[in-house]
């Protein structure tokens, strides 16, 4: 074999963890795990800590079904999978609740919802049956950067816009209120996030032609 | 006009492909087109050309709302009259209706047509005359003291996410101007809902008499005191508080005749849309378990946005349905729709937005279900031979 050879980060292992954050984004190019998008990007504290525990589960899992790949009969794949899985989603959402409660609570079910995140079943099936631990372990961290990266941006701006704050702190000077500037109510609202979904979406396509699906 | 003409014609030229200023073709083109009749002419086999084009359907829609900006513009200035207590004459009433109206007329026709002109030239297309209704639209659902940058940033979110990423006029899913509204409502509520938007000054805190409220009549139902709604005649000619130009029930209807005598607006839908609010309100009165609901269903159709939506907002032939059938099930839901929501959901005061949107994004199903029935009933008439 040759990939015993193989470094670490060669070129095509760098590109795993690369393509996920651009042209093959699970969010904006895939269109997977748009409820979680949807649901936890009004501020960017719980987006970022969102985003980490979906890095750990989809890493963590990667590794683990890549390990068992070959012993895992394919009748009940899915299963077994979604044990990995749902095991990995209990411990991250007690580590939550243990240390960072405050987020925990605002994050709610949606931590819990991390079993059926489809961006994780999809690398599971996709890229960790068929692959060896070290690449499934960088894919993982790829899609779920890819992901975690589209989680803040749009809670970068629905945060700005619907709060004036950024993580947190107030941005929007106190001066602008008295002009009569308002923080912006829809922008809190989940279609809101849908439509920032789509502005990126639509700002990535204008910049790489190649994304546009032919009719 | 001939000395503009020979300009034109002079300077068209630098336009044209491999001119100096080809990319701004389709800014001279809109401007052409918009001061003269296009000379376009059909070059491939016989056709005959309506010399009802674009231009001419939105400039007589432009028309029929004259009527309601014009009331709007007055009844600015005497509900803001009868809130201080003072007395004026009709044109000190008028005039200061017109100052705070028509800058935001002015905002919304500047940032529109702004963007509209910046896609078209972008993308190489014609700048198409769509804007010029849905400019007019924007004020006149609007309350008088809306900041006028709310006015600018619900327009420009409208042109682009309502309009332009679906390929611009023609195209869109949504009625571009209740896409404003919808836009504003959520994300403004405080300027856009209340008792105090209303009427100009009361946000400020101009000096208002005692007994003046500034609720709108469907506030009032909507909090139970339907003793305090308004005449017949006053919801009839547009004496309440309300959107700048949504008050005057006659206004509207004169709009409604231009439309309909020109054959501009869809008979079928505004008849379908009022019928569809009567039904409603007829079943409310015939439940009537609280006092709004005991609301005579013909004074429903008077209040609020419900005329408004019915005549203009329903009837645009982009975003509604697009079949006979289809036109009549469309029209009869809104109005349905509309009063539902306004009296059965105290959230939202006036239920017209919400239904015209619903149905706008319904609108393409009812016509495929329509086309079907259609066929499935003509293959049943055919005898096909096996």
């Amino acid at each position: 074999m040759s990939s015993e050879k193989e470094p670490l980060f060669s070129s095509k292992n760098i590109k795993l963890l690369t393509e996920p954050l651009g042209n093959s984004n699970p969010i904006t190019v895939q269109v997977l795990g748009i409820c979680s998008a949807l649901a936890v990007t009004v501020k960017m504290k719980p987006a970022f800590v969102m985003a980490l525990s979906v890095m750990v589960v989809l890493a963590v899992s990667n590794v683990v079904i890549s390990f068992l790949r070959s012993s895992i009969p394919p009748r009940i794949r899915i299963i077994v999978q979604l044990v990995v899985v749902a095991a990995m989603v209990i411990l991250v959402d007690q580590i939550l609740k243990a240390f960072v409660y405050d987020i925990s609570k605002q994050l709610s079910v949606f931590v819990g919802l991390i079993i059926t995140n489809c961006i994780i079943m999809g690398r599971l099936e996709a890229f960790a049956m068929g692959n060896k631990p070290w690449v499934s372990f960088l894919d993982g961290i790829g899609n779920s950067a890819g992901y975690g990266i589209i989680l803040i941006i749009v809670a970068f701006f629905r945060e700005l816009l619907g709060s004036g704050t950024v993580w947190g702190y107030q941005v929007v000077p106190e001066g602008f209120y008295k002009f009569g500037y308002q923080n912006n109510g829809l922008m809190i609202l989940p279609p809101m996030a849908l439509i920032v979904v789509g502005i990126i979406i639509w700002v990535q396509r204008a910049r790489n032609k190649k994304l546009i699906e032919s009719k | 006009m001939k000395f503009l003409r020979g300009y034109l014609d002079k300077i068209k030229p630098k336009f044209e492909k491999g001119g100096k200023f080809e990319k701004l073709h389709s800014t001279f083109e809109a401007f052409e087109s918009f001061m003269f009749v296009p000379d376009t002419v059909t070059t491939k086999g016989t056709h005959i050309r309506d010399a009802n084009d674009m231009k001419r359907t939105m400039t007589v829609v432009v028309l029929a709302l004259i009527p309601s900006l014009l009331f709007g513009m007055w009844n600015v200035g005497h509900q803001h009259f009868v809130a201080t207590g003072q007395v004026g004459t009709f044109w000190e009433l008028f005039f200061m209706g017109f100052l705070r109206v028509f800058p935001i007329v002015v905002v919304s026709y500047v940032v529109g047509l702004g963007i509209e002109f910046a896609f078209a030239q972008y993308r190489g297309h014609e700048v198409n005359e769509g804007f010029l209704v849905t400019g007019m639209l924007i004020p006149l659902v609007l309350p008088v003291d809306i900041p006028l940058w709310m006015v600018a940033l619900a327009t420009a979110f409208a042109v682009i996410i309502g309009k332009e990423v679906f390929g611009g006029t023609g195209m869109n899913i949504l009625n571009p101007a209740l896409t404003a509204r919808a836009f504003l409502f959520f994300a403004y509520p405080s300027y856009m809902s209340g008792n105090a938007v209303w009427t100009h000054g009361m946000m400020k805190g101009d000096v208002i008499v005692d007994s003046y409220t500034g609720a709108t009549p469907l506030a009032d139902a909507a909090a139970g005191q339907i003793d305090k709604l308004p005449s017949v005649a006053d919801m009839f000619f547009g004496f309440i508080p309300g959107s700048i130009g949504e008050t005057s029930t006659l206004a509207i209807l004169i709009g409604a005749a231009i439309l309909l005598i020109t054959g501009i607006g869809s008979a079928r839908i505004i008849f379908s849309t009022f019928i569809g609010g009567l039904v409603m309100g007829l079943l409310l009165n015939a439940f009537a378990v609280n006092p709004y609901m005991s609301v005579p269903a013909y004074q429903h159709l008077l209040l609020g946005g419900f005329a408004f939506g019915a005549v203009f907002m329903a009837t645009d032939p982009v975003s509604a349905a697009q079949t006979a059938r289809g036109k009549i099930i469309y029209g009869f839901l809104i109005g349905f729709l509309a009063i539902l929501i306004r009296v059965l959901n105290p959230a939202y005061p006036e239920g017209m937005m919400l239904a015209i949107l619903l149905m706008n994004v319904f609108a393409p199903l009812i016509d495929h279900y329509v086309i079907e029935a259609n066929i499935s009933k003509r293959l049943k008439r055919a005898k096909v031979k096996a």
